[in-house]
């Protein structure tokens, strides 16, 4: 009898349990798609506009499908401003960047994994500090000294100053002490001098974290906007993001103009994220392991 | 906990030291090492080191009849009777207080949603969250302004359909904040969802099983449970999004200008102001120095806390 009557309620209950998981999984999918939708509009919004002409913008009822000016806003955009060779100079010095200062990072953080010597732990240390340190206060002085070298519009004004990395150096060093000094030793016993072992042995064993490196140093310069501000005063020679912001602050915004050139300019970290999906989120995680 | 503990972490590896110990004793740097070096080291003395320690000094000078002098304290004095730096430095902790906490929350509720057997389609989910975070800073900055600017904007629009507004959303000050926390919480939510996830992953899920046959809701099992396992990584969102949050430019530059009224004026945009458009070198070098000082105190508190886990 009271076997029974367990096992009836052991039913209901699971039926309940089951309803109730239904109905939870349901209210979770809604949230997670409004969620989804709020994430996703700004960008389709983007994308639309830039197929609208400028007088849609502010339209009612609001433009929400792609238009038919896409044309017409290529040609304004790329034949009656600086945008393409503002587009040139962002890929030029984000690329110059991300190998320079990829290279630096890379022979830099080999030194520290591989090599003792005295002072290594003090270099460290210091370059740990100078990961706290936020840039801002370096400002002044780096815009005087661009300026007193006459560096003022050039790509090197941009890229150099700040090709000393400390978090790059920092993951480099990490990724090289995983490889191991036997591999370094036995090349060296052969006959082989320390750039060849670093260039032909260590690098290509560390590819992953050089390709994560890579990305991270991409992001970096290709969002970067306060710098190149300064240093950048010839409207030829901004990069997109300086070029932008620009014509954000003119009385007649031209906004079909203004947002197909911003859905161009965010067009190279879209598609390095999607081809390079993994790797970006080590590269977030690599963050969260300093 | 993969995720916090670094697997090389300060302790180096014994076969870097002992490898082919007997030929190799502990060297001086050589040549070949400073070659290596030399790149890094070079680029830090010239556009680090220089400019950090210059800074301190035009920190403590003035500029009279277009010569530097000493000025002593001057500079830090003026900051204590800014008024607009008094509103930079209250705005930028206002929008940390209230976003920082409000896209942490967010970033870890979807986190653990997407962890939920429940749910399908996560890979789709964590993509399409992750998405803002790949948008370049500057455009999502325009984006925002040209959806909000306006009576007719797209989002008053929308909003008019429900019944709502308008709100000027960029030029009332109350409104122009939550523009700003809406927009910086929009592009890093999935980010910090993304360092979430990584952390969830690393709990072994035997400890929730556990849980769930001693009867432990889940709700229980998450306060419980995996808050506290989860601490460093949430201790580690915590402080990055707030160094972010003290950073602040892009996005008031953009959006509103620093206004209406000062009310979204940053430390940053405040500095780049007093900097590149008054010229006052030596009072932006003693903002920068604030906002340093202030980032270190942030820094040496996670440290802290980092440490007192350990020792527990």
């Amino acid at each position: 009898m009271t076997n029974a009557a367990s096992s009836i309620r052991d039913v209901k209950h699971g039926r309940r349990t089951r309803v109730s998981r239904k109905a939870s999984s349901l209210a979770l999918h809604i949230v997670l798609i409004i969620g989804g939708l709020v994430s996703l509009f700004p960008l389709y919004w983007m994308v639309v506009a830039g197929t609208r002409p400028s007088s849609d913008i502010y339209s009612a009822p609001p433009a929400l499908t792609p238009g038919s000016a896409l044309l017409a806003n290529l040609s304004r955009l790329f034949d009656g401003t600086t945008f393409a060779s503002n587009m040139a100079v962002s890929v030029a010095v984000a690329v110059l960047y991300t190998v320079f200062a990829g290279l630096v990072s890379a022979m830099a953080g080999f030194a520290l994994a591989k090599y003792t010597f005295r002072g290594r732990q003090a270099l460290l240390t210091v370059i740990i500090i100078t990961m706290t340190i936020p840039f801002q206060v370096t400002l002044v002085p780096l815009f005087e000294l661009m300026t007193s070298l006459g560096w003022v519009n050039s790509l090197q004004a941009v890229v150099l100053p700040f090709s000393f990395n400390a978090f790059g150096i920092f993951f480099m060093r990490q990724s090289f002490l995983a490889f191991p000094s036997e591999l370094i030793e036995a090349a060296r016993i052969d006959g082989a001098g320390d750039f060849r072992i670093f260039y032909r042995i260590a690098l290509p064993a560390i590819r992953p974290a050089l390709a994560v490196l890579g990305l991270l140093l991409f992001m970096f310069q290709w969002n970067s906007f306060l710098w190149p501000l300064l240093v950048l005063t010839e409207p030829s020679m901004y990069t997109a993001p300086v070029f932008l912001a620009t014509l954000v602050g003119l009385g007649q915004t031209d906004y079909g103009v203004l947002l197909l050139g911003t859905a161009i300019a965010t067009l190279p970290t879209m598609i390095l994220f999607l081809v390079f999906q993994r790797h970006f989120v080590s590269g977030i995680l690599a963050g969260a392991i300093k | 906990m993969t995720l916090t503990k670094s697997p090389v972490g300060t302790s180096t590896p014994p076969s870097s030291r002992s490898g082919g110990s007997s030929s190799h004793r502990k060297r001086r740097p050589s040549r070949r090492q400073l070659i290596f070096l030399a790149p890094a080291l070079v680029l830090f003395l010239v556009f680090q080191a220089y400019p950090i320690a210059r800074s301190l000094l035009l920190s403590f000078q003035t500029r009279v009849d277009g010569k530097l002098v000493w000025a002593g304290l001057h500079q830090y004095e003026r900051l204590f009777s800014d008024p607009n730096f008094g509103l930079a430095l209250g705005n930028t902790l206002l929008i940390l207080v209230v976003q920082v906490p409000l896209m942490l929350s967010i970033a870890l509720i979807l986190a653990v949603a997407l962890r939920s057997t429940y749910v399908k389609l996560k890979t789709g989910f964590r993509l399409i969250y992750f998405l803002p975070a790949v948008t370049a800073l500057l455009a999502y900055a325009i984006v925002f302004r040209t959806l909000l600017n306006g009576d007719s904007s797209v989002a008053n629009q929308l909003l008019a359909s429900i019944g709502v507004g308008p709100i000027d959303w960029l030029g009332d000050p109350f409104w122009a904040r939550v523009s700003l926390v809406a927009a910086i919480t929009w592009r890093w939510t999935g980010y910090n969802m993304v360092i979430f996830l990584a952390g969830l992953s690393s709990i072994d899920p035997s400890v929730r099983e556990a849980a769930a046959m001693d009867g432990a809701s889940a709700i229980q099992a998450f306060r419980s449970i995996t808050l506290p396992l989860l601490r460093p990584v949430i201790l580690f969102t915590v402080t990055t999004s707030t160094i972010g949050a003290l950073q602040l430019f892009d996005e008031s530059y953009i959006l509103t200008g620093g206004g209406p009224a000062g009310s979204t004026l940053t430390i940053v945009l405040y500095l780049y102001r007093t900097a590149f458009k008054s010229l006052d070198f030596g009072y932006a070098s003693a903002m920068a120095y604030v906002l340093v000082l202030i980032v270190m105190v942030i820094a040496v508190i996670q440290m802290r806390i980092l440490r007192t886990k350990d020792d527990e």
